[in-house]
């Protein structure tokens, strides 16, 4: 029973080190930014008086030393406390609820769009023939060194502007999700591609695939049955950058998009110094690192047996 | 050159019922002037030249010869599975009454696994590592629609029995890496078997395994004949071909040299190859020194312990390593051995037996839990590493596959130059340092800028030895030195060993798991058992009149000549049938 809870404490105790880690640097990454927080709240042309910005500055506990200030902060973070927006005057808890939907479901979208293209395409192809692979290594370049914001406005600029297909910004049509998700999910599917067709190549010239293929099964089966499993393994290792993509991606999609979501809050609030939003957002990026780590942790056990607690060999 | 069965087999073209017993003449493939090329142009490999077989149910033919003979590639031809880049000809291939020649992929899908089965070398890599072995098993039934998926598990079950895995029940939710090497190759046998194939086509299916457990396999293989099921056998090893084949084809640079009745080949070879192949077989091999230890007399000049004191001393060793749930496994239990300067001692014992572990406290890798290793009169475990590195030159390891203990981008002079650099050689000497150094094992000044990817195995060994001799070491540990070498570079490496060992002065610590090279090349024996030395003596007294049972089996398990003689002389009465058989549960729970 012991040997069964060690992991898991080790793995919280390890989550609460990651959040940490990424409140602290926020933190102190915001007291670099010159000016002052009262500046933030109050507005910068506002007719504020000395007394009242004292008054504001005793409220936010702006006198306080930085260490207080941080203790202070780590403290209400502990609590579940983010505190309320500057500028919003919403608590930034229901600032990020308000938000977080159209950016899960973004998100998500360009999830399953870029894990379905990107082993559709590895299927097809890493065939025998050169020339598809040799078309899509092509394609998937251009795709991985086009900046998110200059593909999302040359797909506007053709399909929305030009053709006139889907529409330019959300207006609650399915449709206007469609441009949205293919910026953010197009350059993730195309690394994913890459990766996952290298490990199919490798897992084609293993012995097993030899005996797969000796047992009469036809290629496609010998495909997606054997070698496709063993091309995820290292394709999985690739999720911490996948999600780092998908937050990072979704703050540059929401705005040339003109989207609601959390990543447009966030780059809001950064301009206007909003701090607790800033941090909020920061706080809940750590938790969802961290567990997407611990699923993927899962995940490489479901995939491969070798990797799975008492299922190794006993004796020689 | 034809390996042709007995003639008049009718072609069945009917559909099989299983049950239907088979006639033992059936011709199961007839293939005619095979020719295998890779590539195209000047660059164009011709991988096998010009061969003729004839498979027969109930019957095996085996395909003998040296890694890089086309063995491999004629066996996958026959399944049309060559690769991409090899273009097949031939005058005539008939599988099963059908002209292959005319085949489509569907028409192959077919045939494969239906008629032709395949067994690889290692199971480990051959089966899906990520899937259970009863999915493995039960994909050719699922594949050639004999059954439907989900009624699978009874057939599973039954194959699994027939091949010899006990408990099926469970086995078949068991993965790869879980079973231990003989039950992974017979659990590949049977997903071989599935379809219920008329010929196996099977590939070294017995090179990755220990003595005892390759007999077992064997055995195995002999009774699928005994049943009526066709085999190719592809091996190196003449030892299995001769315990195995009725027939033999002797390959050389993608020829047939050398065809006929297994008998006659290996008593009366006509083909010079074939003749070099059978001198080459450890056991076949003259001893050099049949007396005393090899180098003995000259030893004294290499050291001054030769007469004293010995140079390795190991007291009482026992190693521990922890396993899961706080357990620990005992690898090394109370090993005592001396070593002299000029000596070569074998360690002999099947994987897991500890012969690594105990190597490995020898080099100073591994520290002992408990007793004593001494080097040259001086402590050498328990001592810091800071204070045990001056020292280190003066032992030396030779791995057992080169090819990934050198970094592969490394040429041949940087290899040594490395270990010149360990005995504080200058920058500007190494190169001309390790020019003696190829010379002494037989290499020239032509290899040193070669990456060991561009070396045959037997060069790559010469370079492991070269390499552990640039520090002038007294003491060599050869762990498995020629196990992954052919018969005949396997013969040159040994000779090389004996001949370095003797002009030199050096004690060797030659661990093996082949009794035959053991018995080659040693003077004295230790042989291993879960840890522990459970006999030693000279080299002739222990094979020729072993004491301990375990001795007796692994001499017992040897395939060919001086496994017969073991059988002969000193195995009690018990058959060997009946012993493997009780062993075989004990195997692997």
């Amino acid at each position: 029973m012991r040997a069964a809870i060690r992991p898991v404490v080790a793995r919280l105790l390890g989550a609460v080190v990651v959040v940490w880690g990424a409140v602290t640097c926020s933190f102190g990454a915001l007291q670099l930014i010159p000016g002052d927080p009262v500046n933030a709240i109050v507005g910068t042309n506002a007719l504020v008086g000395p007394e009242q910005r004292e008054l504001l500055r005793e409220r936010y506990h702006f006198d306080q030393p930085l260490f207080i200030q941080y203790a202070d902060h780590l403290g209400r973070l502990a609590t579940g406390r983010l505190g309320d927006s500057y500028q919003l005057q919403q608590s930034v808890w229901t600032v990020i609820t308000n938000q977080l939907w159209p950016t899960v479901e973004l998100a998500l979208w360009a999830s399953l769009l870029a894990v379905v293209l990107s082993v559709a395409v590895t299927v097809l192809t890493s065939g025998r023939s050169r020339w598809p692979r040799r078309i899509s290594s092509l394609v998937e370049l251009l795709v991985v060194s086009t900046p998110a914001f200059w593909l999302g406005i040359l797909l506007l600029t053709v399909f929305s502007f030009h053709l006139g297909w889907l529409p330019v910004s959300d207006t609650g049509d399915p449709r206007s999700l469609v441009l949205p998700v293919v910026t953010l999910g197009l350059p993730i599917a195309a690394i994913l591609t890459q990766v996952l067709r290298e490990g199919l190549l490798t897992a084609l010239d293993a012995p097993f695939v030899l005996t797969a293929r000796a047992r009469g099964l036809a290629e496609h089966s010998v495909r997606s049955r054997h070698a496709l499993r063993h091309s995820t393994l290292p394709a999985l290792t690739l999720t911490g950058w996948f999600v780092g993509t998908l937050l990072g991606g979704a703050v540059i999609v929401e705005n040339v998009f003109a989207r609601p979501g959390v990543g447009r809050v966030a780059l809001q609030a950064v301009s206007d110094r909003d701090f607790p939003v800033v941090q909020g957002v920061v706080a809940l990026s750590a938790v969802v690192f961290v567990v997407v780590a611990a699923v993927v942790d899962g995940l490489y056990a479901v995939v491969d047996p070798r990797l799975r607690r008492r299922t190794g060999m006993v004796a020689a | 050159m034809t390996a042709t069965a007995e003639p008049g087999g009718a072609t069945r073209a009917d559909t099989r019922d299983s049950d239907e017993p088979r006639p033992a003449s059936a011709v199961v493939l007839e293939v005619a002037g095979l020719d295998v090329r890779f590539g195209s142009g000047p660059g164009q490999v011709h991988a096998v030249r010009d061969v003729s077989l004839t498979l027969t149910a109930g019957r095996c033919v085996a395909l003998v010869g040296e890694s890089g003979s086309g063995k491999s590639t004629l066996g996958r031809a026959l399944l049309g599975l060559a690769g991409p880049n090899a273009t097949v000809t031939a005058r005539r291939l008939h599988i099963h009454g059908a002209d292959a020649l005319a085949f489509g992929p569907r028409d192959w899908r077919t045939v494969r696994g239906r008629r032709l089965g395949l067994v690889s070398q290692d199971a480990l890599v051959a089966l899906d590592p990520l899937r259970p072995i009863g999915r493995e098993i039960a994909e050719p039934m699922v594949a050639h629609r004999l059954v439907a998926r989900r009624d699978t598990g009874s057939a599973v079950r039954a194959l699994l029995e027939r091949v010899g895995v006990p408990d099926p029940e469970q086995r078949a939710r068991s993965y790869p890496h879980q079973l231990s090497g003989g039950l992974r190759q017979r659990a590949l046998i049977a997903s071989a078997l599935a379809a219920q194939p008329d010929v196996l086509i099977t590939d070294e299916p017995t090179t990755a395994l220990d003595a005892s457990v390759q007999a077992r396999i064997l055995a195995l293989l002999g009774q699928l004949k005994a049943d009526g099921t066709g085999l190719l056998l592809i091996s190196h090893d003449l030892a299995v071909v001769e315990a195995l084949a009725d027939e033999v084809a002797v390959m050389h640079e993608g020829s047939v040299v050398e065809a006929g009745p297994v008998a006659e080949v290996l008593t009366h070879p006509h083909h010079p190859y074939t003749v070099a192949l059978l001198d080459a077989v450890p056991g076949r091999r003259p001893r050099a020194s049949a007396g005393g230890p090899p180098g003995a007399p000259r030893a004294a000049g290499g050291g001054a312990d030769a007469d004293g004191d010995p140079l390795l001393v190991v007291t009482g060793a026992v190693k521990h390593f922890p396993v899961a749930r706080g357990a620990r496994r005992t690898a090394v239990d109370d090993v005592s051995f001396t070593l002299r300067a000029g000596e070569t001692l074998g360690l002999v014992g099947e994987s897991g037996s500890g012969k690594s572990t105990l190597a490995g406290l020898v080099l100073g890798l591994l520290a002992p839990d408990s007793g004593e290793v001494r080097l040259a009169g001086r402590p050498w475990s328990r001592r810091p590493e800071r204070e045990r590195r001056a020292e280190r030159h003066t032992l030396q390891l030779v791995p057992q596959d080169p090819l990934s203990a050198f970094d592969p981008r490394w040429t041949v002079a940087r290899i040594l130059g490395e270990a010149l650099a360990a005995v504080d050689v200058p920058r500007p000497d190494r190169r001309t340092d390790a020019l003696p150094l190829l010379e002494q094992v037989g290499l020239t000044d032509a290899h040193l800028d070669r990456r060991p990817s561009a070396l045959s195995g037997g060069q790559r060994q010469r370079v492991a030895i070269a390499r552990a001799l640039a520090t002038r070491p007294r003491l060599l540990v050869c762990d498995e030195p020629v196990s992954a070498l052919d018969v005949s570079t396997q013969a040159q490496i040994l000779a090389l060993l004996r001949e370095l060992a003797g002009s030199l002065g050096l004690a060797v610590l030659f661990i093996s798991h082949d009794l035959a090279v053991i018995r080659e090349i040693c003077a004295r024996v230790l042989v291993m058992k879960d840890g522990r030395i459970v006999e030693t003596g000279p080299v002739e007294r222990v094979f020729t009149d072993p004491h301990h049972p375990y001795t007796r089996e692994l001499l017992s398990a040897v395939p060919g000549e001086i496994g017969r003689a073991a059988r002969a002389g000193t195995v009690p009465s018990r058959p060997a049938e009946e012993r493997t058989e009780m062993t075989e549960m004990t195997e692997k729970n």
